[in-house]
């Protein structure tokens, strides 16, 4: 059964920035890109447990800033070989940041 | 329907091109044929077989599976006698038609034979003892026989003369090389050349070397008994070996009407003069009257062709090889590139031989660029030689650079000999086995082999090998990464080129900078340009925070556990009982996890979680020492003068003085800086970005591009000054000269050695370029603008700025809705 979640105002993220959201146990790390759109990832680095919300991200990526493993925001799969991480459905309702889980 | 694509020749650039092919998604139904009964094999590896070193069975590229898997009709032992261009029919020797809508002729070439009496026997073909070298067929033949004899000749001292000289004398007991020009190798190597190798190859391997040889016949009425040379000597042997050279085999396609001259003549789309739909590649393609026999200029035609035949790129054009080879020549380093020597008055020859070690090295240079290159026993400096003749790079102004490491590490290993599971990269673990697996999975790139593998991602130090191992890996048939030359991945352009396109637009923003040069933003990119835009812009830089990395986002050091430290400013390594106190007073409170003392005469505090950095900043109360940033770091001194029995000059109050005007300066790489009072250099000036020794007479020498990190070397003396005042002032101008020259990312000991120290100095202590003044203008600007980043802790400059973002403590937790 698909729950939905009210993390926060998408005022909590910084443009081109990420942040860790804590859901029911779960590390949840959200993305603000440029286009405006968001994305959501399990917040922890699978390689080395790095935090995955201060990584530097793109349109298509966010990269760990432990030892630069990068994933694609929207798969999930990893871009140099790591293990995938799990994506979350996420959008935005009238400025808040609305995750399913 | 798909098109019919028939290709005549299932050697190496048959079979390459169909690759290159069905890479581009090409759809056709193709049909192969080849000569020899077998799928398709190295034919560089022959040697190896012979001389015992490879399996037969290693020297497969593509076994039968891979044509079935891609749907390849093959037919091998199937010589093609004849094209109808009209009907668009092949016709087999096994009386078969084939029609086609394109045709590739791949046909290689044949080994040449000489008219030399008593080399055939009429009706039975070469006379029992006698061979060529040029398939696996000849090479099984070739050991079966030798194994049973004891003498052979080899005729011709080419490259393929002296390999099948090596490879025979694992099959018996003495070998005779019979060469008819005046020295071994004469169409790629000059005479000292030739005669370096010959000595060697004789001194060495053993073999018999007979130069000015012309041979007339061969002698033996059922077997061979020896060959006789012009002059009348005769040799005896029992085996003989015709490597005298190859010829394309382009009969089929003057048979049919097609324009051959020594080759098959081609144009730039590699198709057959006059035809749509034939092409032509490898030793079989004459190409601007240049006929190729090595693997390189072949790898480039298949690609070209592959790109016109399947339309991806209508535009693709073979203009020529430049032909470079680095070779092991029956165990013997040989690199030639370009002339053998030089041509005109006003060439520039260099030359070195050490004939007792079998050494001889040359490089010809036109016009400040290189056109020619020879080594014999030593091809440590090859790699950089092929790329600075193919792409025509500037060359350092001391020419014995281009044929020495001066001052630079131990000589190169040879991958081809590092055991697979030798580890390669030591920061990310990533052995010469993945390496090359991940080469063979495709990746031809060395940057793309990087980033799948994390190879040299880590202190970088491993990169040139990676690079070796990836050239090595690929054949030759390594990919150019045009990104290797630009400032950020994310932007095709090098940093002047970036710098001046800044400029232009006036581009204030990293985004604005994707904006308008490089399309979609880059993760990757994004510190580097910060970087640079910073640089440029000072006050006006429009700072993002998101193209900042962590550590710049929130003035600390990130850590394994995400954590980060804290390292208060400490100039020149020197600090207080009451800082000491507050230091101490500090870590107590909040319980700090470990409390260090740095390379760089500082203290870190270190396990601070990141909620907590404005707190511990506050209560510190210090300004920041930059122990994150890609910026200037620390000045390391000595005791000095003050009470130091040898001190000569005060390091101490000198190194004080830098730090405290160049602090937090942001530049492409760490700038560390010491300074030390007198040559016993116990602040190791020696060895630092930029790094000031006090001499005797009130004088201070300045050292640039030295490091002691993944990288050792001792920097390169810049000048020697007579006043505190006067390093100040330089030290401003050489970090301001890195910080707009470097690449991001390159320390200044990658950088002082490629600018060159006597061009750094001639711009930064000379002013031979005039620039020195607007050097010290922007530098000072940059000093001027300095803000303490801690003090940003009372607001933060973004939302969650310091907000956590792993779970080191409980986050507020969200309600859950159903």
């Amino acid at each position: 059964m698909r729950t939905s979640v009210i993390l926060g105002s998408l005022h909590d993220i910084p443009l081109g920035e990420g942040r860790t959201f804590a859901v029911d146990g779960a590390m949840i790390a959200v993305f603000r890109l440029r286009d405006g759109s968001l994305r959501a990832l399990s917040a922890v680095c699978p390689h080395k447990g790095g935090p995955l919300a201060d990584g530097q991200i793109d349109l298509k990526q966010v990269v760990c800033p432990l030892h630069l493993n990068a994933w694609d925001l929207t798969t999930g799969c990893s871009l140099s070989g790591q293990p995938p991480v799990t994506v979350y459905p996420v959008r935005v309702d009238n400025d808040s940041i609305i995750l399913d889980v | 329907m798909k098109q019919r694509l028939v290709v005549i020749g299932n050697g190496m650039a048959g079979a390459r091109t169909v690759e290159e092919i069905l890479s581009r998604g090409g759809e056709f139904d193709i049909t192969m044929f080849g000569d020899e009964p077998y799928g398709n094999y190295n034919r560089i590896m022959l040697s190896n077989v012979l001389a015992g070193i490879e399996d037969e069975s290693g020297i497969f590229l593509n076994d039968l599976s891979w044509y079935a898997e891609n749907g390849i009709t093959l037919h091998t032992g199937v010589r093609i006698e004849r094209i109808d261009r009209h009907a668009r029919m092949v016709y087999g020797s096994d009386g078969s038609a084939t029609g086609y809508d394109k045709l590739i002729i791949a046909t290689g070439s044949s080994a040449f034979v000489p008219p030399i009496k008593g080399a055939h026997v009429p009706g039975r073909g070469y006379h029992q003892g006698v061979f060529v070298f040029r398939t696996l067929d000849d090479t099984r033949a070739m050991i079966r026989y030798a194994r049973e004899h004891e003498r052979a000749v080899v005729i011709g001292g080419g490259l393929l003369g002296l390999e099948a000289a090596r490879g025979l004398q694992n099959h018996l007991g003495h070998v005779t090389l019979v060469h008819a020009a005046g020295h071994l190798m004469n169409a790629q190597l000059n005479v000292q050349a030739g005669k370096t190798l010959q000595a060697t190859v004789e001194q060495k391997l053993g073999i018999e070397v007979v130069v000015d040889g012309m041979t007339t016949e061969i002698l033996g009425k059922h077997a061979v008994t020896g060959v006789k040379l012009g002059d009348g000597r005769i040799i005896d042997c029992d085996v003989v070996v015709m490597a005298a050279g190859i010829r394309p085999n382009s009969a089929v396609a003057a048979d049919s009407g097609l324009v051959v001259e020594r080759g098959i003549v081609v144009d730039d789309r590699m198709r057959a003069v006059d035809e749509d739909d034939i092409y032509v590649v490898g030793e079989c393609a004459q190409h601007r009257d240049q006929v190729y026999g090595l693997v390189a200029p072949l790898w480039e035609q298949a690609r070209v062709l592959a790109d016109q035949i399947t339309g991806t790129d209508p535009g693709a054009a073979y203009h020529g090889s430049q032909v470079a080879t680095k070779l092991k020549v029956a165990g013997v380093d040989v690199a030639s590139m370009g002339l053998r020597g030089p041509e005109s008055a006003d060439d520039e020859l260099i030359e070195f031989a050490e004939p007792k070690r079998g050494i001889y090295k040359n490089v010809v240079i036109r016009d400040g660029r290189l056109v020619g290159a020879t080594l014999i026993g030593d091809n440590g400096k090859a790699t950089a030689l092929i790329k600075a003749f193919e792409k025509g790079l500037p060359l350092p102004a001391n020419r014995s650079e281009l044929l020495f490491d001066l001052g630079g590490p131990a000589a190169e290993e040879n991958v081809a000999e590092m055991p697979d599971d030798e580890q390669v990269c030591n920061c990310n673990g990533v052995s010469k086995g993945a390496l090359k697996s991940c080469v063979d999975g495709g990746c031809k790139t060395v940057s793309g082999v990087m980033d799948a593998t994390r190879a040299g991602k880590g202190c970088g130090t491993c990169k040139p090998l990676v690079q070796r191992i990836v050239e090595w890996a690929a054949g030759g048939a390594v990919e150019e990464d045009p990104a290797a030359s630009y400032y950020v991945p994310g932007v095709p352009m090098p940093k002047s080129e970036l710098m001046a396109a800044i400029r232009q637009y006036e581009l204030k923003s990293v985004s604005a900078v994707f904006g308008k040069l490089g399309g979609d933003e880059d993760a990757k990119s994004k510190m580097g340009l910060a970087s640079l835009l910073k640089m440029m812009w000072g006050a006006s830089y429009v700072d993002e925070r998101d193209a900042r990395f962590i550590n710049d986002r929130v003035h600390g050091n990130i850590q394994r556990d995400g954590t980060f430290s804290v390292v208060p400013q400490m100039k020149g390594g020197v600090t207080t009982p009451s800082d000491l106190k507050r230091i101490a007073e500090v870590a107590e409170r909040h319980g700090v996890p470990m409390v260090k003392l740095t390379g760089g005469q500082r203290i870190d505090l270190l396990g601070i979680p990141k909620e907590k950095l404005p707190q511990i900043w506050a209560e510190l109360d210090m300004p920041s020492g930059y122990a994150y940033a890609k910026s200037f770091r620390t000045v390391k001194t000595c005791v000095g003068s003050d009470f130091c029995r040898f001190g000569v000059g005060d390091s101490t109050a000198l190194g004080i003085a830098l730090e405290e005007r160049y602090q937090g300066v942001e530049g492409p790489g760490k700038m560390k800086l010491a300074v030390t009072g007198c040559p016993r250099n116990c602040a190791e000036a020696y060895v630092k970005d930029l790094g000031v020794v006090a001499i005797d007479g009130g004088k201070w020498e300045i050292y640039v591009g030295g490091a002691a990190g993944a990288h050792v070397r001792k920097g390169d003396l810049l000048t020697t000054v007579g006043s505190a005042d006067e390093v100040i002032t330089l030290t401003g101008r050489f970090l301001q000269y890195y910080r707009e020259s470097a690449n991001w990312l390159e320390r200044t000991y990658a950088w002082v050695p490629r600018v060159g120290i006597d061009r750094i100095r001639a711009v930064v202590v000379d002013d031979s370029d005039g620039i020195a003044a607007d050097l010290d203008a922007r530098m000072d600007e940059t000093v001027a603008a300095y803000v303490d980043p801690w003090k940003e802790r009372a607001e933060p400059a973004t939302p969650g700025q310091f907000r956590t973002s792993l779970p080191l403590t409980v986050l507020p937790q969200v309600p859950v809705r159903a």
